[in-house]
């Protein structure tokens, strides 16, 4: 009655309690099949499918849908009004439609639909992920939903998916009314390479709020209480995006302060170490790509890497990039806001599989 | 020898870095049975039951659950066994009948099998008319009764519950010891119940696990353990009528005559028993006899005689104790 047993392991025990049964496999076959899941499907497309009817249902989404509304809205007004001037010397302008996004009010600046999508939409990812596991936890509904037949993983990969979704879809909504209104509003149409550089910008966006969404799951394993990681996600979502310049020059400061009377040497040695921090810094990846992506005028990303190419910038005859050549020109920052997103999710990930089950 | 309990274990041990939660279980738990696994808060049961699930692994030993390894077929195991954690919760913006749904659907159930199965188990659980409000409006003892729906839609052959009495009224208690009586007599399941609170789970279940301190240190009925862990001796309560003072001690001479008893405490007040000791404890029975006979033979009026089970606490502190003392004599 031990055939189940290796013989090895008797032998190993001085006295055998009574043995156990062998695993209930009779067949060979059987005890080499691995465990399978009792559902048809994947565990987490159960999760997500559930998770992403919450987050449609609830009333963030709402919100959340009305704020980057607004944020994309209040430019495009600014936008729509100087677009036609534009449109009247269109011979001169390389991509009417797309200046929807990139022109905004003349007197700020930062009116821009670009750039505020770009500072809003991070607030998207943080929101449907901060609770995600500790809000499982404080309900108690986390041990009743891992004791039901799925991966534990099931669980993290399902709320990851169900935000990623959701996220696409909120974007791709204010995108497409955005273009919507350009179409109806201006009788612009678009061209194809103006299409393409559009949905090149939906993408990377949506990669860049994804990073945030990862980093919101991370918070949500990390930290006991919803509260907690909320107050944490908000805060630095503020510090990177709105204080990201003066952070940047706080810290070059602490780490290399410029010496009085310091010569060009020096003040160039600081300006590398700023650059430095700033491309390390999520938000400059977007805004550098999206820039990129969206203006055929923009031939470089804002800060050149060497002073040969700030030469050459300065030499330069003004000149349009081609599609490819854009998206040649950011594929280093998207594969970098990639690789911070996974690094994000795998933190987040391996944090909740070495977490005990109980709170 | 060939067990076929639905629930085995085999020196299961799990120890966190300094601390050994469970040491060396050996558990067996049969089919239309139901087990309490008794001990205090931090005594182990919950890491148990984790394991049993395949929630934790196990740092030695073996456990079969509905013949599985659950550390090596989660699965199949957590597909068959339905668990209520202790302090259940549900997602309070939906509805009892939608939080069971989820679970149905995680469970692979079909749509028209699971929509039928979830209305049997709200009815048998009693929340058949509040399944349609959201479960944020439900009591403590309502999610307590959704929890054990919850973990029947999935028809288990195990149920495993976790603290199912705790924060709940006398009365709600009562309900759900009931419900799960009926359960364990309609469909034979083995029942794995964990508890704190002592006397409530005595009623209910047929056999009782005792632990401190990750050990298991007694198992079997409660009158089982009433014997192993007692110390010989039985109780018997008798109630008289009597009139004067004098006849009181003539009763109390009367019945410390009789053979076993080995002490008699007179009532406290006119309308309270008599308590006899009685030694050895087997002889319980002979004496409630020889008291029959002695009033009737002595013209004393009988108001009362019983035999006092012992209670579980008792004998969880004798238990406990007893154990202690083992401890630090091997130590010494």
């Amino acid at each position: 009655m031990t055939a189940g047993i290796p013989a090895k392991r008797i032998r190993r025990r001085a006295v055998a309690p009574p043995s156990l049964p062998p695993a209930a496999t009779t067949e060979p076959a059987a005890r080499e099949r691995r465990d399978r899941s009792p559902l048809g499907r994947p565990g987490w497309t159960v999760i997500a499918a559930k998770e992403f009817a919450d987050h449609l249902l609830s009333a963030r989404f709402m919100v959340l849908l009305a704020v980057l509304g607004l944020a994309a809205f209040v430019p495009l007004y600014f936008a729509s009004s100087r677009i036609r001037e534009l449109a009247e010397a269109a011979s001169g302008v390389p991509a009417v439609f797309i200046a929807l996004f990139t022109l905004g009010s003349q007197q700020i600046p930062i009116l821009r639909v670009d750039s505020f999508v770009g500072m809003v939409a991070p607030l998207l990812g943080i929101a449907f992920a901060f609770d995600a596991v500790n809000g499982e936890r404080s309900e108690g509904t986390l041990p009743r939903l891992l004791s039901q037949p799925i991966h534990r993983d099931d669980v993290i990969n399902g709320k990851f998916a169900a935000g990623l979704t959701v996220i696409t879809l909120v974007l791709t909504a204010v995108v497409g009314v955005i273009a919507g209104f350009g179409l109806l509003r201006l009788g612009i149409v678009p061209a194809a390479s103006e299409v393409i550089r559009i949905v090149a910008w939906l993408f990377l966006t949506i990669v860049y709020v994804s990073l945030w969404l990862a980093f919101g799951l991370l918070l949500s394993v990390v930290l006991r209480r919803a509260a907690t990681s909320a107050l944490i996600g908000f805060g630095v979502w503020i510090l990177v995006t709105v204080f990201g310049g003066l952070l940047v020059g706080l810290i070059a400061g602490i780490v290399a302060p410029l010496p009085a009377g310091g010569g060009p040497d020096d003040v160039l040695a600081s300006a590398g170490l700023q650059q430095l921090i700033t491309r390390l810094l999520p938000s400059t990846l977007y805004q550098e790509a999206a820039l990129v992506l969206l203006d055929p005028s923009v031939t470089q990303v804002s800060t050149p890497a060497t002073i040969g190419q700030a030469i050459a910038a300065q030499e330069q005859i003004p000149s349009l990039l081609s599609l490819d050549q854009s998206l040649l020109l950011v594929w280093p920052h998207v594969v970098a806001l990639v690789a911070l997103t996974v690094v994000c999710f795998a933190a987040a990930y391996i944090a909740f599989m070495r977490q005990e089950v109980r709170a | 020898m060939a067990t076929t309990a639905p629930i085995v274990t085999r020196g299961l041990t799990k120890r966190y870095e300094t601390l050994t939660a469970v040491d060396r279980l050996d558990l067996e738990v049969h089919g239309g049975e139901i087990f309490g696994l008794l001990g205090q808060n931090g005594a182990g049961k919950t890491t148990t039951i984790l394991m049993l699930l395949g929630l934790t692994e196990p740092t030695e030993g073996k456990a079969r659950v509905v013949g599985l390894d659950p550390a090596r077929r989660p699965l199949e195991v957590k597909r068959r066994v339905g668990y209520l954690p202790d302090a259940v919760g549900f997602y309070g913006n939906m509805t009892g009948r939608q939080n069971l749904r989820y679970t149905a659907r995680l469970n692979g159930l079909d749509r028209r099998d699971a929509e039928r199965q979830i209305g049997a188990v709200l009815e048998q659980v009693g929340l058949s008319d509040r399944a349609d409000t959201k479960a944020d409006t439900y009591s403590r003892g309502m999610l307590q009764r959704l929890g054990i729906a919850d973990a029947l839609v999935k028809e288990p052959a195990v149920l495993i519950l976790d603290e199912p009495t705790t924060s709940i009224d006398p009365f709600g208690v009562v309900e759900i010891l009931d419900l799960l009586r009926g359960l364990v007599r309609e469909r034979g399941m083995a029942v794995l119940l964990s508890s704190h609170l002592l006397s409530q789970v005595q009623s209910v279940c047929d056999r009782v696990g005792i632990f401190a301190a990750g050990r298991l240190i007694g198992q079997g009925s409660v009158e089982d353990l009433a014997t192993t862990f007692g110390d010989d001796t039985s109780h018997v309560e008798v109630g008289l009528e009597l009139g004067a003072p004098a006849e009181a001690e003539r009763a109390a001479a009367i019945l410390a005559g009789i053979d076993g008893v080995t002490s008699v405490a007179p009532p406290a007040s006119a309308a309270d028993v008599w308590r006899l000791d009685v030694q050895p404890a087997a002889e319980g029975g002979r004496v409630r006899q020889a008291v029959l006979a002695a009033c009737a033979a002595n013209g004393l009026t009988l108001t009362s005689l019983r035999a006092i089970v012992p209670s579980l606490d008792e004998i969880y502190r004798r238990a406990v104790v007893r154990s202690r003392v083992g401890a630090g004599t091997e130590a010494a």
